[in-house]
């Protein structure tokens, strides 16, 4: 149950010298919901054309269900796609829309007409067969480019940032839909977005892009609590990434100030990357603290106070936290020792072109 | 607020249909239905019915149909090469084929006539290779061919602009479902490029039906469309009654044609130049 559906084995792709896609390497499995996460010219785009067949790769080879599909065409491919903007035929009716690849593939009228009720009615849009593309909303739209493609049965859904176009309401409301479709379904769905809350509330697996590269593969919460990486860090969610040394096993100094964490094996004396997440550093007494600084800006967010707290070096502390401080309150700041992730400074320039730079 | 500058603003426009489009229509439309001493007659429309004139009809309603259905089986591949080489409307390309709509009318076409005369440059390099001469000029072809040569940019151009509309996207998701080249084709291309395809046939159907010039320089005074007999009456003949009479018959094909752009290009997307 659990093989790879889909192996990329080192795929590497350039346009006019241009890397794109550098030695990648990605395995995804059975049944699973992969989000393919990055900002955009990350590459994750092109790696699903690639898994589509619109793109060929310079290097490299696409394995499907364990058949080498590099140089299959598309429409030989048991797979199918969900395109941005939806790309549906706006010269046919709903219906024959849903309808084409089942048509093509010689399917009995019966069989088309069973399959397109059932795709209505999966979509949450019975009756909708004689309408045309035109009078339907994007998120009904959208709806429609998902059915056209599950009647044909893939085993393998591709998600081109299928909700980019649609208002926040609207894509929330997809997002749990798409979700109900794939359990539903049963098959493996492979999902492009370049935003990090749509990725970590429907996938199994995110797999962040940057320049080509993968950062890092991992299920949500890996993603989000232990990054493994700067980028990672600062691409999820909001972080304070600060330079920090590790003077030995469990035990950083940031800013002069050592703090207790659990991460071992970065050797002593190390510079590292450290993370600390805004809504994991608590405000106490300045005696309190493990360092100290004055609040230098808040504001009122609804669910929690975002505040700055600028320590003596002038760095900007970014903080979440139900506690308001009024600003110019001096503070000391404590951090739970599991709650601070250390990373490896990038050594390599290889490792560097991962780093923050957007 | 100020409605009273809009009709101002319009009035230049308004003389100008006026006097150059409603009235030059309304003297065809006198003459048409008038005789030499002013009195009602359709005499001047049901002479088409004269078999000089039917004949001179049928045979500009052939040639017309040729050159179009040529233009059309030249053009929608070549629009189809632009499209899916992504080549723009900049491109030399595309110049190229633009290029003659840059130079006069009447100077292509009597061109052509120098290069297909008896003694003219084709055949002085038939000759040349000591080929039999051929007999190209004054015949249906060579004027078929001079209809095909002037009026293929109108028929490109329109095809082109809706090919190019057409996103990408639309014909991925058409092979991600399994539709071959052919199938996407038949089934995609065609269907999205009607109102192009209709456009273009008017825009080479029109003019290719009423033209004198064409027909003039290339077939001689040996074959007669329907524009020179009309050309011949107002110039020759002197008899603007009929001339008048015959050219409101050619109009209702002319509206006909209109109707089906009007029918099938709904959005004006085939005439957008």
């Amino acid at each position: 149950m659990n093989q790879p559906l889909i192996d990329l084995i080192h795929i590497s792709k350039s346009f006019d010298g241009d890397i794109i896609l550098d030695d990648l390497n990605l395995s995804v499995k059975e049944n699973s919901f992969v989000t393919l996460l990055g900002p955009s010219g990350c590459g994750k785009t092109t790696t699903l054309r690639i898994i589509g067949g619109f793109t060929s790769p310079d290097q490299g080879k696409v394995i499907f269900n364990g058949e080498d599909i590099t140089r299959m065409p598309p429409n030989k491919r048991q797979l199918n796609t969900v395109f941005q903007k939806y790309a549906l035929f706006t010269h046919m009716s709903i219906a024959d829309n849903i309808a084409f690849g089942l048509k093509i593939k010689g399917k009995s009228k019966d069989y088309i007409n069973d399959k397109i009720k059932y795709a209505l009615k999966l979509v949450n849009l019975d009756g909708y067969e004689n309408r045309t593309v035109d009078s339907l909303s994007g998120g009904q739209q959208q709806r429609i480019a998902i059915a056209r493609a599950i009647v044909n049965e893939p085993k393998l859904l591709l998600l081109d940032e299928p909700l980019g176009a649609l208002d926040l309401k609207l894509r929330q409301d997809m997002q749990y839909e798409l979700i109900r479709l794939k359990n539903e379904l049963g098959i493996t769905f492979i999902y492009v977005t370049h935003d990090q809350e749509e990725a970590l509330t429907m996938s199994d697996t995110i797999v962040v892009m940057n320049q080509g590269y993968i950062q890092q593969m991992g299920t949500p919460e890996q993603i989000y609590n232990e990054p493994e990486n700067a980028f990672v860090a600062d691409f999820i969610g909001e972080s304070n990434i600060v330079d920090g040394i590790m003077l030995h096993d469990e035990l950083v100094e940031i800013f002069g100030a050592k703090f207790a964490c659990v991460d071992k094996g970065f050797g002593t004396h190390k510079p590292v990357d450290v993370v600390i997440r805004p809504e994991d550093i608590d405000l106490v007494e300045p005696e309190n603290g493990t360092l100290e600084g004055v609040v230098t800006h808040l504001i009122f967010k609804g669910v929690h106070y975002e505040m700055e707290v600028t320590t003596a070096n002038g760095y900007e502390w970014l903080v979440h936290s139900t506690d308001m401080f009024p600003v110019g309150k001096r503070v000391g700041i404590h951090v739970d020792p599991f709650d601070i992730q250390i990373m490896n400074k990038p050594t390599s320039e290889d490792e560097e072109a991962v780093g923050v730079n957007e | 607020m100020n409605n009273s500058k809009k009709p101002l603003l319009a009035l230049p426009y308004i003389i100008w249909m006026v006097g150059f489009t409603i009235i030059p229509l309304l003297m065809i439309f006198f003459y048409g239905l008038t005789d030499r001493s002013g009195a009602f007659t359709l005499a001047n429309v049901t002479a088409i019915l004269a078999s000089d004139h039917l004949k001179a009809l049928f045979l500009s309603l052939l040639l017309s149909t040729a050159s179009t259905l040529i233009c059309l089986l030249i053009a929608y591949p070549l629009a189809l090469i632009l499209r899916t080489h992504h080549i723009g409307k900049g491109s030399f390309v595309v110049f190229i084929f633009i290029l003659p709509m840059w130079m006069n009318f009447l100077l292509r076409t009597m061109a052509w006539q120098t290069l297909l005369e008896k003694n003219g440059v084709i055949n002085a390099f038939l000759s040349f290779l000591h080929l039999p001469s051929l007999n190209i000029i004054n015949t249906s072809g060579a004027i078929i061919l001079g209809m095909v040569y002037n009026f293929l940019p109108f028929m490109v151009l329109p095809i082109y602009n809706v090919l190019a509309k057409i996103d990408d996207n639309v014909i991925n998701a058409a092979k991600d479902l399994g539709a071959d080249n052919f199938q996407i084709l038949t089934r995609i291309l065609l269907p999205l490029s009607v109102p192009g395809i209709i456009s273009g046939i008017t825009m080479v159907f029109v003019p290719a039906l009423t033209t004198f010039v064409i027909s003039n320089l290339l077939g001689g005074s040996k074959i007669l469309l329907i524009g020179n007999v009309i050309e011949q009456e107002f110039t020759k003949g002197s008899n603007w009654n009929l001339g008048a009479g015959l050219s409101m018959v050619l109009m209702i094909f002319i509206l006909l044609s209109m109707t089906m752009i009007a029918k099938y290009d709904k959005n004006g997307e085939g005439t957008a130049f």
